[in-house]
């Protein structure tokens, strides 16, 4: 438990900031700082187990179906890196107290800090590569979030975007990498794997594995090609540099490396790929870092160099080399979090951090100076620093070291590189702190308050003590973290002197001389350098990502410009085609039912269809015209079902027709009479063609299902023969609607009732201001009135038809469930008898002349064709089941009560409200449109033959 | 005794639609209280039908009491309460949200449309029968429609009307593929559908194979599988936020339906139907993560960039879907879970910020909004859980869908799943850099919150809570829906639930 508790420590940690702020500065950073201390004292609870050669194990189960569970483990290698982390940021969490500014949100920036910790800890501590990968992300996260910290600064925006990119990509591919690492060893335990080494190398998934998991190392340890974003995100506050590119995130590639050592290490293929891409970029960054100006891209540069250096000699996959790794890291991390911070001091003092503003500044910060002076001296190798112990190793495996054949490629590289280092470490020191005073500093620098200089300060003592007692001061820790990745004890031997006959020591002298002669011709190669055209890593970035957003944002906006014709034809085409490719590759056998013969009328019939059709096609543009031919073939479509013996489907389409043809005739009047002209010719033929492809494809998939018989007995066998016996009705079409599929009905209404109230919404949302009601505002009709809009010849068929309409309505309502009928047409027909009033006498007229909310009707129908189906519950039986009975009163005959008439009594109601209300809305839009609400029932009297009433003003709207 | 409870997510709803058009139309603080309280009522309902689907088989509600496949059944399994607990959860804290930042103020009807929403939603997930699941489509679709254009505009209204034309003709193309399995299975039953496709002569297989494709092609309409995906950038960047983030769980409905589907009436074990199914859903699934992330990268404002992310996850997960193997199923439930909650967060912080900002573009910065700390920290955990990445839900879903599939296309997905990833990141990394560092640029002073909704962040708080016990019971979670994904692979239980009658028997 104990070990996640560690991990968890700095996330939990994460939380206190943001409230300690309140209670000052110092409070927030001692909290923070406690919560770090806290981690380090656990942690160094476990050391002496570990240093014995124990590995602590903390096992919780999290996702074990994937194999993904939150196991940590302490070796002597997550001890050193967990030391290192918690250690070192210890010292930030100080360092940082003094060096942001009032003005800098410092809560946010510990809650940074510490979610980045807590990831970094997790991520030397997981005993699960998933796990691991969890810290990993993590860590680009939270950096993501440290480097942007200046969010108003364009460079800290775009190196944290850059360092998301690059990291989060490597991470992605590492993803894959140790999925499939996990699955040739049989387990993502860390613990595991490290045992199956032969496995792993055996498997024809090694590569890939090796690559993708390098991928994500090379990527976060700044590996060339990969390094341009660590410059970048020097961006950050000098904590944050310190923090990430000393100890940390850059380091959890090389953890990566170390850890996976055992399993991976050893073949060629590690060996080429590893170790040149080190020697490569330790050679490269170094000669980088001698040019740079910016005291923090210089450091950066040199991080980059002694990253490739490390991985270089992770690379050569001897133990001797991985020993050396271990010590080197130890040894970087204390002397670049040192000059960093010192770098950080200077900036915060003098103002800049270009060199060649500074120099001279050894007479006005000597403390500075000697902590800058102790590690650079370090950095560059300069005996008897710990850098001078680690560096000599490091050239001693190199000149032992076989690259392709090549005895000497190695040592020349590796000497040329640490004869780079020298160089720019000393111009570092010398350029900045030598030198004559200046009197043009941007602000007059001197020493800052113990509390900056304390943390460099003791990593500057750490330095001189591991470069003179090394054995005794990390020689332990070395041998536990090498023994750790080599899986074999391990017995460092570290000392200054080799002996004349060790090779390692004249590189060492050849790199030393060189540096300082290099430095001395300084000021000329940086003119060549400056003059050389060289590719910039951020533009090449910038051009990549920048185009290729670019890209998408056309790709995007061309495909989806929101034109519906073009997004129609892609469906038409897509379902044609899929339609016709699953018919196309299976066994199909022709239907068997033969065709029934042609007759005279339903030929007519048949020929009328087809022929408005393509006259709507042909005429679309005069609405009134494309209304008039809907008509027809709603009425055809009618006739049709009358003609196959559908009585029920005729008399429903045909009352919807006219419904509906009424509603759109209101609708029309607010529109223009004719559509524009939209597409070309060309378009028309494109459409055309594809209309036609579907339309052939719906014809043939129709002729296909109506030429073949069921392959099983169809489900309305059993409907035809229990409609009357258990359904208690006759017309099985209406038993199907309101019992057999009662369900369905319910669904249906309630999607009427929705159409309805979208509609009345969509009315009030038009009305309430808007282009829409501007327009309608400024309506005036595009067409000749009649001079008569409440004709008296239309009132007064309307009134007399009225009392019959609703007769007929409640006679096809009540014969329902026997004959064809039933509450949907019954609430079409006396919605249609209804609006014929209102368009007889107009709408507030009629309105004023019944008091029932249309809204109340739809809610209503719901509510009781619902109540209908709950009823059945207390008779303990389903929803919807229905009950009927016979009765008799005196004097009617005897007759069926069936629950099921309750149940269209819901959807009478509701229909008939549904069709009100668009109703209702539309007459809304026409009395904003200017339209006037008449009191009488005619506008013009029989008796004068002229205006009655002075129209009423506009002012009032119908409810 | 059969349990009433069953119907009572679509019954419940549809009668609180009602009553409130009925009774309450004029008073909007009546309908939030009944509203609320009546989705809170189904959220603690569902729970219970959650818990019973756990420890009991599939159950069956026979509608009408007529014998399957006469009459209309509603099917309560593990998958199906699960999608109901899922819609109920994410609908109750986002109609706090829309209580809270007033949405419901700005049109008529929000609230019953919302109740409508919900019965349709809940009827799909529940219903057993494929015309029922037609018909609840199109209550869910009427619903959406009014609800997303709630409040009107014209931006709103444009991409309204597309959204509806498009999903008509989805609901015909649904017509045809009925008609199509009808002709030739003679029933309406999904379990019995199943039974007849997997029993179906040799020379019926071209026309069910047709039936089948129609059908897959409109749930890909509804979840937005390309090419099909159209409709969906405009509606959920035009619709009010709230609704978008509600709009989260209707492309999850089209992929239940494909579960469903899939794994019942056409799995691949079907000779008449085979893979070629699934082979269609994963080229289409990989086409969709592309298109999704492209959409991200290039998106013009939050709005869209949302959008485009919610197709995104969709191509993920009818990746996972595609496989139709438990371990892969199981995924893909998993990553349901996840991506609808990581979508309606992102949707919700997208209305945050319009509601404070003159306009979602990302092209230019403005000054920093209100309370642009907090946004911008909610924005972070919403792109995060969208783009896959650790700590939350998301990146263990992707994990999971990664592990499971492992077979011949591997190498093909594991590079579309992670380059997408990687665009993903970009594009969600410009754009919050653009919203909330950038606007530091000229101003660094965020301008005090002029009003005060809290509720509205407690909303946004509260699916993010989801998404952080959907990360650490993981485990709990993963091993419900492996048995889950066992019982849809194994439709034995679900049919036999049905207790089919043969016709004349």
């Amino acid at each position: 438990m104990s070990l996640a508790l560690i991990a968890a420590l700095p996330f939990l940690g994460a939380l206190l900031p943001g409230l300690m702020i309140r209670a000052g500065r110092n409070a927030c950073a001692m909290t923070t700082g406690f919560v770090t201390a806290l981690a380090l004292l656990m942690l160094g609870l476990h050391a002496p187990a570990v240093l014995r050669g124990e590995v602590i194990q903390t096992r919780i189960e999290w996702l074990p179906g994937l194999g993904l569970n939150a196991n940590f483990f302490l070796d002597g290698l997550g001890l050193l890196f967990a030391g290192l982390i918690l250690g070192i940021g210890l010292l930030i969490i100080l360092y940082a107290r003094f060096y942001l500014s009032k003005s800098d949100p410092m809560g946010q920036f510990y809650t940074y800090l510490m979610l980045f910790q807590g990831a970094m800890v997790g991520i030397v501590l997981s005993d699960n590569i998933l796990l691991l990968l969890v810290f990993w992300e993590l860590t680009s996260l939270s950096s993501f979030l440290l480097i942007g910290y200046w969010k108003h600064l364009p460079e800290g925006r775009q190196g944290a975007r850059m360092a998301l990119t690059v990291t989060g990509a490597g991470g992605l591919a590492m993803i894959a990498g140790m999925l499939i690492l996990g699955n040739i060893a049989g387990s993502y335990d860390l613990t595991v794997i490290l045992q199956n080494k032969e496995a792993i190398q055996a498997s024809e998934w090694y590569l890939p594995a090796l690559i993708l998991i390098l991928l994500g190392a090379f990527t976060k340890s700044a590996q060339f090609p990969f390094h341009f974003w660590l410059p970048h995100a020097m961006a950050a506050p000098t904590p944050v540099s310190a923090y990430l590119h000393s100890a940390t995130m850059v380091k959890a590639g090389l953890f990566l490396m170390a850890r996976m050592w055992p399993v991976l290490a050893g073949t060629p293929e590690w060996f080429y790929i590893v170790a040149t891409t080190g020697l490569v970029t330790m050679v490269l960054a170094a000669k980088i870092a001698l040019f740079k100006d910016d005291l923090k891209a210089l450091l950066a540069f040199s991080t980059v160099s002694h990253l490739g250096l490390i991985t270089m000699l992770l690379g050569f996959g001897t133990k001797a080399a991985a020993t050396v790794a271990m010590f080197h890291i130890i040894n970087h991390a204390t002397f670049k979090a040192a000059l960093f911070m010192s770098a950080g001091i200077v900036d915060h003092e003098a103002h800049t951090r270009d060199i060649k503003r500074l120099g001279g500044l050894r007479h006005l910060m000597p403390v500075t100076f000697a902590i800058a002076l102790i590690a650079s001296l370090s950095m560059a190798g300069i005996p008897p620093l710990n850098g001078f112990l680690s560096k000599e190793m490091m050239l001693e495996e190199t000149a032992h070291t076989v690259w392709a054949g090549s005895h000497w490629l190695m040592p020349v590289l590796a000497t040329l590189g640490a004869l780079f280092s020298v160089a720019y470490s000393f111009r570092f020191l010398a350029h900045t702190f030598l030198g004559p005073v200046r009197d043009d500093y941007p602000h007059k620098p001197h020493d800052p308050g113990f509390g900056m200089w304390a943390a460099p300060a003791l990593l500057a003592a750490l330095v001189v003590i591991i470069g003179l007692v090394p054995m005794t001061a990390a020689g332990w820790l070395v041998d536990a973290a090498a023994g750790a990745v080599t899986g074999e004890p391990v017995a460092a031997k570290i000392k200054h002197w080799h002996g004349l006959g060790s090779p390692a020591l004249w590189m060492s002298v050849l790199a030393v001389g060189g540096g300082l002669m290099l430095l001395a011709s300084h000021a000329r190669l940086d003119a060549i350098w400056n003059a050389t055209p060289r590719p910039e890593a951020k533009r090449i970035f910038d051009g990549i990502v920048e185009p290729l957003a670019a890209l998408a944002r056309r790709v995007t906006a061309i495909s989806h410009d929101g034109s519906l014709t073009r997004y129609l034809a892609i469906a038409t085409v897509t379902i044609t085609a899929l339609g016709y490719y699953a018919w196309a590759t299976a066994d199909h056998g022709t239907g068997t039912r033969a065709l029934t013969p042609i007759q005279t009328v339903p030929a007519i019939g048949w020929f009328l269809l087809v022929v408005s059709s393509l006259a709507l096609v042909a005429f679309h543009r005069n609405r009134l015209l494309t209304l008039v031919l809907v008509g027809v073939i709603g009425l055809m479509v009618s006739v049709g079902f009358a003609y196959m013996s559908a009585p029920d489907l005729a008399l429903t389409q045909i009352s919807v027709e006219v419904a509906t043809v009424i509603l759109l005739l209101l609708a029309l009047n607010f529109l223009p009479k004719t559509t524009p002209v939209e597409s070309s010719g060309g378009r028309k033929l494109r459409d055309g063609l594809i209309a036609a492809f579907g339309g052939t494809g719906v014809g043939v998939l129709i002729y296909a299902l109506m030429t073949r018989d069921f392959a099983f007995p169809s489900i309305a066998e059993y409907h035809l023969a229990n409609s009357y016996k258990e359904g208690g009705g006759t017309n099985v079409v209406n038993v199907i609607l309101v019992d057999f599929r009662g369900y369905d009905t319910f669904g249906e209404i309630t999607v009427l009732g929705i159409g309805a109230i979208v509609i009345y919404a969509l009315t009030e949302a038009l009305l309430r201001g808007g282009p829409a009601n501007d327009r309608l505002l400024a309506w005036s009709p595009d067409q000749r009135r009649a001079g008569d809009r409440h004709p008296l010849m239309l009132v007064v068929a309307t009134r007399l038809m009225l009392p019959v309409a609703l007769i007929v309505g409640v006679y096809i309502f009540l014969r329902g469930h026997n004959m064809p009928g039933g509450g949907f047409i019954a609430g079409l027909v006396v919605a249609i008898a209804l609006v014929m009033q209102y368009m007889a006498s107009g709408f507030a007229w009629t309105q004023a002349r019944q008091k029932i909310d249309y809204h109340a009707l739809i809610g209503a129908g719901v509510l009781i064709a619902a109540a209908t189906g709950i009823g059945a519950w207390f008779n303990g039986v389903p929803f919807l089941t229905s009950d009927f009975g016979y009765v008799n009163i005196w004097p009617l005959e005897e007759f069926e009560l069936a629950t099921a008439a309750l149940f269209d009594l819901g959807v009478f109601l509701t229909v008939l409200g549904a069709v009100m209300l668009a109703l209702a809305s539309l007459s809304r839009i026409a009395i904003r449109a200017g339209e006037t609400i008449n009191v009488d029932a005619f506008d013009i009297h029989p008796e004068n033959d002229g205006p009655r009433t002075e129209p009423a003003t506009t002012t009032t709207e119908a409810r | 005794m059969m349990s009433h409870w069953i119907i009572a997510p679509v019954v419940l709803p549809a009668v609180m639609g009602a009553f409130i058009v009925l009774t309450m139309r004029h008073d909007l603080l009546l309908q939030r209280v009944f509203s609320i309280a009546a989705t809170g009522a189904l959220a603690v309902i569902s729970l219970a039908l959650l818990w019973a689907a756990s420890v009991n088989p599939p159950e069956v509600y026979r509608l009408g009491n007529w014998p399957a496949p006469f009459g209309i059944v509603l099917m309560l399994d593990r998958l199906s309460a699960v999608m109901v607990a899922l819609t109920a959860f994410l609908a109750l804290a986002v109609q706090i949200y829309s209580a809270s930042t007033g949405w419901d103020t700005r049109g008529r009807h929000f609230h019953a449309l919302w109740q409508f929403q919900l019965m349709g939603v809940c009827g799909a997930f529940l219903t057993a029968d494929a015309f029922n699941l037609f018909v609840f489509f199109e209550v869910l679709l009427i619903a959406s429609y009014g609800l997303m254009i709630h409040s009107g505009g014209r931006d709103r209204l444009r991409a309204g009307v597309q959204y509806v034309a498009y999903n008509l003709v989805g609901s015909t193309l649904f017509l045809f593929a009925l008609a199509t399995i009808y002709s030739i299975t003679g029933t309406l039953n999904m379990a019995d559908i199943a039974g007849k496709v997997a029993a179906l002569p040799e020379q019926d297989w071209a026309m069910i194979r047709v039936g089948a494709i129609l059908l897959i092609l409109v749930f890909a309409i509804k979840g937005a599988l390309v090419p099909m995906q159209f409709w969906l950038p405009a509606t959920y960047a035009n619709a009010p936020g709230p609704v978008a983030a509600l709009f989260a769980v209707m492309t999850k409905v089209g992929a239940y339906a494909m579960i469903r589907t899939g794994t019942l009436m056409f799995p691949p074990a079907t000779p008449a139907t085979g893979t070629f199914l699934s082979d269609l859903i994963l080229i289409a699934a990989l086409l969709t993560l592309a298109v999704g992330a492209i959409g991200v990268l290039g998106a013009r404002s939050l709005g869209w960039l949302v959008a485009f992310a919610a197709i995104a996850s969709m191509g993920t997960l009818f990746v996972a879907i595609s496989q139709f193997t438990p371990e892969a199923t199981a995924a893909a439930l998993y990553y349901t879970l996840h991506s609808t909650l990581a979508a309606a967060i992102l949707f919700l912080v997208a209305d945050l910020v319009a509601d404070r900002r003159a306009h979602l573009r990302l092209t230019e910065a403005l000054p920093p909004i209100a309370r642009s700390g907090l946004i911008a920290a909610l924005f972070f955990a919403g792109a995060i859980a969208m783009a896959g990445m650790p700590p939350l839900s998301g990146f263990l879903g992707k994990l999971m869908i990664l592990d499971a599939t492992r077979g011949d296309s591997m190498a093909l997905i594991w590079s579309v799943i992670l380059a997408t990833s990687l665009i993903t990141i970009v594009g969600l990394s410009r754009a919050g850099s653009v919203l909330f560092w950038k606007a530091h640029a000229s101003t660094p002073e965020e301008p005090a919150e002029t009003k005060d909704e809290p509720l509205s962040f407690a909303a946004v708080f509260l699916l993010i809570a989801g998404l952080v016990a959907l990360t650490v019971f993981a485990g709990p979670v993963m091993g419900w829906m492996e048995a889950t994904a066992a019982n849809l692979h194994d439709p034995s239980s679900y049919i036999g639930a049905n207790a089919l009658v043969e016709v004349g028997k």
